[in-house]
């Protein structure tokens, strides 16, 4: 088009063919302008829907994921692959390929009306391209593994600021604080000097790209030019000449970016591919198939009659000291049965095993096959949503979500209805707390102001047990908080509550677990003791020390 | 009180006052940022020049047929070109270093900052949340630097430089194509308008899914156990697509706004054609002339396209600036900023010069003092909430080389008073002297290194055995530091490692036992040879062999050393010289242990619930009831 315009002012045109002239140019432009909407709106949206989705996936994938898992991998370590890495695959399905495409049809345009002006000239303006190539070959792989170093040492440096902050108590009583902050300086300075290497080598990624793209335009300057001046070709030819090259020389430049962003995108999709192929917790293929599963041989009713039993179980958790000799075993051959219905205590010191049998009841952990049964089935062999379906824990350290006091308590259940949750929350004793706090059951926990004190938060974990209304109740030390009053009364409106229900009771507490139908002390991991409350005390052993330790602690207590 | 940190800042797009304060940090670059500028300048003005050498090239030798002219013009352009290739890597060059330099001045500033906090501030933020200030905001804030604030300028230089040449070409024709200047200022303002509320939105929605992803990591085991898979990944799900959405309307308005801009500048260019081509024919302009104005005219919608996708960085920058400056900007520990010789990061008018000592014993070098090692708790009140006390009124003294007991039951304010020793929290009321004098007008840091504290859980740094063991002071000598392990019985261990002392230590001291990390605190505490010795016993139960090292290990570090000891074991309990039992954060019995027995009082019930029997206990037990989890926090 400007080859014409330019040559029809050699030629002399009139003013109208001028304006026609501009007006197609306009036109041209009007419907590259809709291309390009189109294109942001469909690659742009795209990227946009898949990342949605792989955010769901890795979601999804994560909520599969054993309790494991979590406890190997930091927290913030996930956070970033979902986050960070997401983002960084998103650039390149995204921003990246719709400058691919840009570069790739704008290159391609002007190379056809090139082409088309004249063939000779655009050979020789095309000198450069294999350098260009060759310039991303080389820089793109360089980059890309500097890259991946700076990421690592990125790590490192993360890692000492992490330790740093976890370990402050330390740091200041050794009056460490200027080495911390001279190692920590060193890490930075070797950091700083990877970056800068990196910047060494991408700075002179894109001025090579620009050289290059200067050179072609060069060329046609020089060539083309003498090719003017030979007769060969038309002024305007060369005008229009000069005007493609200029349109090639962003698409140059935005190649350099497209380059970075699939390198990054690559590095990052990898870390997401780790998350991903992280295996699944074994009983959810049980789950997933659940439904097909629940019609064969292990068939659990709809509700559980809420028998319980383990049988000699042994348990170590998995990656514990593997140098040491023998895996120190969190519980072993424990056996021991629960009736349904009936109240069972377990008692011992920290770390004897208590809340490891109830993570291996609920399978938090997996435990061994022919261990642990529920209605006389191996927990190994039933559907997982169904087994903890039947099952309500009340935990120690209770999670509580940041929502309303209503919604933590009916966490556990399909639908939150006030009158159901008011119920509960009175049987753990908690309804005179909430109705001290500003908006009642629509107080948000943890919003600033309002934090629940531990007590509360326990007796909200067991407020929310008692909605579920499972045939299992298990509380795990979850009054630990709470005042020995308190205790009480929460306890004794249970009891009332959970008649019918089998209740394993763990507790180190004499007062919390005389009333059991039976009481077993765990020591070591191992059954030390078992009996009603009487007759431990009449053996005098681990119990009867414990329950005269816990008679002198009432008195200093009140001392 | 320390208030926690916000998480998520109320973005506001540009806040003059951050960004001056952002600029600051560019001071000491200011000669390199000069030379940044300079180059930045020199760049534009050549860029400029190729569209002036394809005129002098169509005009002067095309036209005219002279080669010589043309061959001189071409040569002109390859200069160009080679010094356009020089100054852009130059440019990028300084502006990449000063940005990577900037931020290592603030990530060690942060850091810094964070050595000097009250550990109060630590006890409410967790460490997840420090982390992301020093790490993630102040990589966005490098962003601003490089390609941000480098940009900009560029972008601005190339504009007025464009602006300069076209009319030094031709001003009218300038003023043709620059009738589409409103147009311009009118699809951008629209734009920004636009992009404004839905950058907003999508930051907000992104804040809560991240928030929302961050709970759900933490509780998993409660999702799980709880079967609330489903319904959080449909939440999860939601939360999600409205954030997809957010994002989609903003890539609507920007689908828009770059093709837009596209547009305009496709105006301007055809009507420079049909403009300048009357010109051409009917009065004097040059076809080079019309050439040049057409390829300026490419150049400056360039920038202009820039500048807006610049707007992004700039929000993002403002948003974590703003919670960078707020870490930086919280009052350190008051002890620790009297402390002689650490690096003040902001002057706090500390200048008068204090001696280390205020009877001007020791001088203001802190490792010069003699310490006699004399504590004295004199009415002592301390509550970490300022409500709530945990200590009361509590007085005691533990005389040089005395050994001293605390004991007491669990939450009765022991761990709280060797915190208070130490200087980590402030008591409300009440003095805490060491050699006679106040705690306050002490060096903290001088006199910390003459304290050697063993926690119950020694926190052990990754790097290797040696570098835990020299804590203290990194240039204590290798024979040192064996001495020291070998009197606490360290050395059989450690010898038995693959490097021995060279072994590497991981994260936490993972792979020792926990009587191993025991005796490495003793030899760590041991190798700074302190003159006073403050050790909160572990609990933890070890094997028989383990812990008769411990036990005489520990009698080792105590001897001839002040030491104020929170005891659980009855061998270290009948070593020591006196027994302080603390009840309910009081005072309440003071003596030896065979007096303390005979007064048969708070004393003689814990050591009875000790030792009447317990759970699980064995020879040379244990004793979980005199203090079996300590409380470190607040809470």
């Amino acid at each position: 088009m400007l080859r014409h315009a330019v040559d029809d002012l050699y030629r002399g045109v009139t003013a109208e063919k001028l304006g026609r002239y501009a007006l197609i140019l306009f036109g041209i432009a009007v419907v590259a302008g809709v291309f390009k909407y189109g294109m942001r709106i469909f690659v742009i949206g795209v990227s946009r829907r898949a990342e949605f989705d792989l955010r769901n996936d890795l979601f999804a994938h994560l909520e599969r994921l054993p309790v494991a898992y979590f406890q190997r991998q930091r927290t913030g370590d996930i956070m970033s692959r979902a986050t960070n890495d997401l983002a960084a695959v998103r650039t390149m399905l995204g921003p990246g390929l719709m400058y691919f495409v840009n570069t790739v049809v704008t290159a391609l345009a002007s190379l056809g009306f090139m082409l088309a002006t004249s063939p000779r000239l655009t050979a020789l303006a095309l000198i450069p391209l294999p350098f260009v190539s060759i310039t991303v070959w080389h820089f793109g792989d360089r980059i890309h593994r500097r890259f991946e170093e700076i990421q690592a040492l990125f790590s490192s440096l993360s890692a000492r600021a992490q330790e740093n902050l976890a370990g402050v108590r330390v740091v200041r009583a050794f009056a460490r604080e200027d080495q911390e902050i001279d190692e920590f300086r060193a890490l930075n300075c070797e950091y700083l000097d990877r970056n800068l290497r990196l910047i060494h080598t991408s700075g002179l990624f894109y001025p090579t790209l620009g050289f290059l793209s200067g050179l072609a335009a060069l060329i046609v300057l020089y060539l083309g030019g003498r090719e003017v001046v030979a007769g060969r070709i038309t002024l305007g030819q060369f005008v229009a000449f000069t005007v493609y090259i200029g349109m090639l020389n962003w698409p140059m430049v935005a190649l350099g970016w497209v380059i970075n962003m699939f390198q990054r995108g690559l590095a990052s999709w990898g870390r997401i591919v780790e998350v991903l192929d992280a295996p699944p917790a074994a009983g959810e293929a049980v789950a997933a198939a659940g439904r097909t599963l629940a019609r064969g041989a292990t068939a659990p009713a709809e509700r559980a009659r809420g028998e319980l039993e383990f049988r000699r179980l042994s348990f170590a958790y998995p990656g514990a000291a593997p140098e040491s000799n023998e895996a120190p075993l969190a519980l072993r051959e424990v056996s021991f049965r629960v009736p349904a219905g009936r109240t069972v205590a377990l008692v011992g010191r920290t770390g004897s095993g208590k809340s490891t049998l109830l993570a291996l009841l609920a399978r938090i952990f997996e435990p061994p096959r022919g261990t642990v049964f529920r209605d006389g089935v191996d927990v190994r062999d039933l559907d997982l949503h169904w087994l903890r379906a039947q099952l309500a824990v009340a935990p120690q350290d209770a999670f509580l979500f940041s929502t309303t006091v209503a919604a933590n308590i009916a966490y556990g259940v399909p639908r939150e209805e006030r009158a159901a949750v008011e119920r509960a929350a009175r049987v753990a004793h908690l309804e005179e707390d909430v109705r001290a706090f500003p908006k009642g059951y629509d107080t948000m926990v943890g919003e600033r102001g309002i934090t629940l004190s531990g007590g509360q938060r326990q007796r909200t974990a067991i407020a929310r047990a008692v909605l579920r209304d499972a045939p299992v109740l298990a509380l795990d030390d979850c009054l630990s908080s709470v005042d020995t009053h308190t205790e009480e009364a929460v306890l004794h409106r249970l009891r009332a509550e959970m008649a019918g229900r089998t209740t394993l009771l763990v507790s180190h507490r004499v007062s919390t677990v005389r009333d059991a139908d039976e009481i077993v002390v765990l020591d070591e991991g191992a059954v030390a003791e078992r009996g009603t409350h009487e007759e431990l005390l009449a053996l005098g052993g681990l119990y009867a020390a414990l329950h005269r330790r816990q008679q002198l602690e009432e008195e200093l207590e009140a001392s | 009180m320390t208030p926690t940190l916000e998480e998520e800042a109320a973005g506001r797009a540009y806040d003059h006052r951050l960004m001056r304060r952002l600029l600051g940090y560019l001071r000491p670059y200011r000669a390199q940022v000069a030379l940044a500028g300079a180059v930045v300048l020199v760049d534009a003005l050549v860029q400029l020049a190729g569209p002036i050498l394809t005129k002098e090239a169509i005009d002067r030798g095309i036209r005219r047929h002279d080669l010589v002219r043309l061959d001189q013009v071409a040569v002109l352009y390859l200069i160009v070109l080679v010094a356009g290739f020089g100054l852009g890597y130059v440019q990028n060059q300084i502006l990449q270093r000063v940005g990577q330099h900037v931020m290592m001045d603030l990530r060690l500033a942060l850091f810094r900052q964070l050595q000097r906090l009250p550990l109060a501030f630590f006890d409410r933020n967790p460490v997840g949340r420090l982390m992301t200030r020093v790490t993630n905001d102040v990589d966005v804030l490098n962003e601003l630097v490089t390609s941000g604030v480098a940009a900009l300028f560029a972008d601005v230089f190339a504009l007025i430089g464009i602006l300069v040449a076209m009319w030094r070409l031709n001003a009218e024709l300038l003023g043709v194509a620059f009738s589409v200047l409103p147009l311009i200022f009118l699809v951008t303002l629209t734009f920004r308008v636009k992009v404004r509320r839905t950058f907003r939105e999508v930051r907000t929605r992104l804040a809560r899914m991240n928030a929302f992803l961050n709970e759900n990591l933490t509780g998993m085991g409660t999702v799980q156990l709880l079967n609330r898979e489903a319904r959080n990944h449909a939440e999860f799900e939601a939360i999600n697509a409205s954030h997809r959405d957010a994002n989609l309307e903003a890539n609507f308005y920007h689908a828009i706004f770059f093709p837009a801009l596209e547009l305009v500048s496709a105006l301007a260019l055809s009507l420079i054609v049909w403009y300048g081509g009357r010109q051409v024919m009917w009065t004097g302009i040059t076809l080079g002339t019309l050439v040049a104005f057409i390829q300026y005219t490419q150049r400056f919608f360039r920038p202009i396209s820039d500048l807006s996708e610049k707007y992004n960085v700039l929000q993002q920058a403002m948003a974590s600036s703003e919670r960078v400056f707020d870490l930086l900007d919280r009052p350190p520990d008051p002890a620790l900023a009297r402390s002689a010789g650490f690096e003040a990061h902001a002057p706090a008018g500390d200048g008068d010069g204090r001696p280390a000592l205020a009877d001007g014993a020791g001088g203001a070098a802190g490792d010069g003092l003699l310490v006699r090692g004399r504590i004295e708790f004199d009415r002592v009140s301390f509550a970490y909430d300022g409500v709530t006390r945990v200590l009361e009124d509590v007085s005691f003294t533990v005389e040089p080389g005395e050994k001293v007991a605390l004991v007491g039951a669990t939450g009765s304010g022991k761990t709280t008073a060797v915190s208070l020793l130490l200087g980590f929290y402030a008591p409300q009321s009440g003095t805490i002297r060491v050699d006679g004098c106040p705690l306050a007008e002490w060096d903290v840091r001088a006199l910390r290194r003459h304290i050697g504290l063993v926690l119950q859980d020694p926190f052990l740094f990754s790097g290797t055995v040696a570098a835990n063991l020299a804590l203290a002071d990194r240039a204590l000598p290798r024979e040192a530091l064996i001495r020291a392990a070998r009197e606490v019985h360290a050395d059989r261990f450690i010898e038995r490692l693959p490097a021995a002392y060279d072994a590497v230590v991981r994260e936490r001291g993972a792979t020792f036992s926990a009587g191993e990390r025991q005796l490495l605190a003793f030899a760590r505490a041991l190798a700074a040879e302190p003159r006073v010795l403050v050790l909160d016993e572990a609990t933890s139960s070890v094997d028989t062999h383990t812990e008769a090292l411990i036990q005489d290990g520990l009698r080792r570090l105590m001897r001839g050393r002040t030491s104020l000891v929170i005891a659980h074991r009855l061998s270290t309990i009948q070593d020591v010289d006196r027994i302080v039992v603390l009840h309910h954060g009081r005072v309440r019995e003071v003596g030896t242990h065979a007096e303390l027995i005979a007064r048969n009082g708070i004393y003689a019930r814990l050591y009875q619930l000790q030792y009447a029997g317990t759970v699980g206990s064995r020879a040379g037990g244990v004793a979980p009831a005199l203090g079996s989890a300590t409380r470190a926090g607040a809470e």
